[in-house]
């Protein structure tokens, strides 16, 4: 039962964690209609950005926020360099020249971190468990990502409903024309959100860059979660995508724990400890097909996205 | 057809293909002849891949899927000591079938985006289904031990032979994709592509035929891995990881969409850039860089990246499209 406790937390603090990521996309595709491939590779930047400023100025916080702001720059110099000439053209396009982006990004890592992998070292006082039942000690660092998650998704909502700037955001994602003949830099607005979305990305990947490594390719097989999220949660909503991050979070790790288990029922045990993880994987995208066969459209689709 | 810039390249592409055995043996060097065999296998998937996307916009993002299907059929049935050719293709083209026919039907109640992310999630799931193989070497893959046996007709393990049977597979793929986009059927599908709304008011049947020309491209598919299973020797989950589905994706944009020999041209192109960029670097860039240590032609695909932007942002239409513009402006 406890095990199960702690499960269910690791799997909230994996949905979060997607959620940062997804958030992101889910704007840049709500509002600019473009599918973003090399999101995945902002995330992997973020994470090397990370691991490098924490290392070079000794400080945790202090690099982190190095980093994120570094992030942030990128991808705003990514939006004016690249994605800008992309909106509005047809999606395979944008397939096309993200895919590029990430040939570019890995091979750039490569060329400027080398092969292998990089640590990102947490500072003592992050490093321990606390006691948050009786008895049941948890990861403070897993439980930190928690709180920051869930502050950053609380701090998007209030911008985006409640603020001048997530106003115009909202129109900006309802009807661009619009929005730009009443007067509003559409340019400088989207090259804003690509930089937040990125600077959420690169936060999602140095959080998760001190619980695995930092890596090469790291980005590609989250990013696809982070799509399927956005797609169950239906395309430019954050709210579907804050709730979709956080079941897919939770069906993928609580599914890792128990159907091993299950299958050793069926299975000889080394078949099933094959098998197990697999399955498990598989979860998260079962549920995208069976929610998308009974709702073509995602759970909450966002008004005025189609 | 009137002899333009576009038909030329495609004349002397299928020539210089025809030709690559003799050259490879005229030269003594069969690396180029396996590279080329890996174009062709790839070329048919992408010719299937086109079928749906360019002309039936049905943007699959799991087409790879059926290259693995039809590897593992060949690969399974080899390792339970079933070497026949004649039982191993049919075999991994009916499987690959079905799985399209089931994939599908389900999919094709999906539009657009949607549809893109639930190929990709039916192809995840069938990834997953090979690393869980565990008899069959699970995420490490499986060696197959012998080609596809086909008696005394047809000897797979002789190279040249081998890769003139994947080109025939090639050219009949194009022959069928050809008849079949310009019959009724091809035009029904089409018209989906452009107004799916229209073609279903005057009588049209569109979910039907966009499932039936999802199959068949499946099918198609399905042949092209039972090829590349027999030219690896080797199967693994890695060939249906989404980045290879989304490699079809790219070498049929980069080609050009909707065209006969379109995703031949990108396939060729992708390929031929993978060998020959890191080759060119090397004779080039490299000296420069000769006092820092640094071997920039190790780094290829930092150009290779920022050059299918570069084809995205000024080439529309692809490589074959821009043949197209090209031989237009010319006073003929």
């Amino acid at each position: 039962m406890l095990l199960f406790l702690e499960q269910c937390l690791n799997g909230l603090q994996f949905g979060l964690l997607l959620f940062l990521l997804a958030a992101g996309l889910t704007l840049v595709f709500g509002i600019m209609d473009l599918v973003n491939l090399a999101h995945g590779s902002l995330y992997m930047m973020g994470a090397y950005f990370g691991a490098t400023f924490t290392a070079l100025t000794g400080s945790y916080l202090g690099g982190i926020a190095i980093a994120l702001v570094a992030t942030l720059l990128l991808g705003m110099a990514v939006e004016v360099i690249a994605m800008r000439r992309l909106y509005g053209r047809d999606h395979l396009d944008h397939v096309l020249g993200t895919f590029g982006l990430i040939l570019f990004f890995n091979e750039l890592v490569r060329l400027i971190w080398g092969p292998a992998g990089m640590n990102l070292t947490l500072p003592g006082w992050l490093n321990t468990s606390i006691e948050i039942l009786p008895g049941v000690n948890y990861s403070m660092y897993r439980l930190a990502i928690i709180v920051v998650a869930l502050g950053v998704a609380l701090g998007l909502y209030l911008v985006v409903m409640r603020t001048r700037i997530g106003m115009l955001i909202r129109a900006g994602a309802s009807n661009r024309e619009m929005t730009g003949a009443l007067g509003i830099n559409i340019k400088l607005l989207y090259t804003f959100v690509f930089g937040v979305g990125a600077a959420l990305a690169g936060l999602a990947g140095m959080m998760q860059a001190a619980i695995l490594t930092a890596q090469i390719g790291m980005g590609e097989n989250i990013l696809i979660l982070a799509f399927v999220v956005i797609i169950i949660g239906g395309i430019g909503s954050i709210r579907g995508a804050f709730i979709a991050s956080i079941f897919a979070g939770l069906i993928d790790t609580v599914g890792r724990a128990v159907i091993p288990d299950v299958l050793k029922l069926v299975l000889s045990p080394s078949a099933a400890s094959t098998a197990g993880p697999a399955l498990s994987s598989m979860l998260i995208y079962l549920l995208m097909a069976i929610v998308l066969v009974v709702r073509p459209a995602g759970l909450f689709p966002a008004p005025g996205n189609r | 057809m009137a002899l333009n810039l576009r038909t030329l390249v495609a004349a002397l592409l299928v020539l210089a293909l025809l030709l690559v055995p003799v050259y490879a043996a005229f030269i003594g060097n069969n690396f180029i002849l396996s590279v080329c065999t890996r174009m062709v296998i790839l070329a048919i998937a992408a010719t299937s891949l086109n079928l749906i996307m360019g002309y039936g916009g049905m943007v699959s993002f799991g087409h790879a899927a059926y290259l693995g299907i039809g590897g593992y059929v060949v690969g399974i049935l080899a390792f339970e000591g079933i070497y026949s050719g004649f039982i191993q293709w049919p075999l991994a083209l009916v499987v690959s079938a079905v799985f399209a026919l089931v994939i599908g039907a389900l999919s094709l109640r999906t539009k657009g985006v949607y549809f893109i992310m639930i190929t990709l999630a039916f192809a995840q799931m069938i990834y997953y289904v090979g690393v869980s193989l565990s008899r069959y070497g699970a995420d490490d893959g499986l060696t197959i031990q012998r080609r596809s046996q086909f008696g005394d007709l047809i000897n797979m393990s002789h190279k040249a032979t081998f890769y003139y049977v994947c080109l025939a597979c090639l050219f009949i793929t194009l022959f069928v994709v050809w008849r079949l986009v310009n019959s009724r059927f091809g035009m029904a599908i089409q018209g989906a592509r452009s107004n799916d709304t229209r073609m279903r008011a005057i009588g049209f049947p569109t979910y039907r035929y966009k499932l039936t020309c999802f199959v068949i491209a499946g099918t198609i598919c399905g042949l092209a891995g039972a090829l590349l299973a027999n030219h690896t020797d080797f199967i693994s989950p890695a060939v249906m990881h989404w980045t290879r589905s989304g490699d079809l994706i790219v070498m049929v944009v980069l080609g050009g969409m909707a065209t006969l020999f379109g995703p031949l041209i990108g396939t060729v192109a992708f390929l031929a850039l993978e060998e020959a960029l890191p080759f060119v670097m090397s004779k080039t860039i490299d000296p420069y860089f000769i006092p820092s240590g640094i071997r920039p032609s190790e780094y290829w695909q930092i150009i290779l990246g920022p050059l299918l932007l570069l084809v995205v942002l000024f080439a529309r239409g692809g490589i074959d499209g821009f043949l197209a513009r090209i031989s237009d402006k010319e006073p003929s």
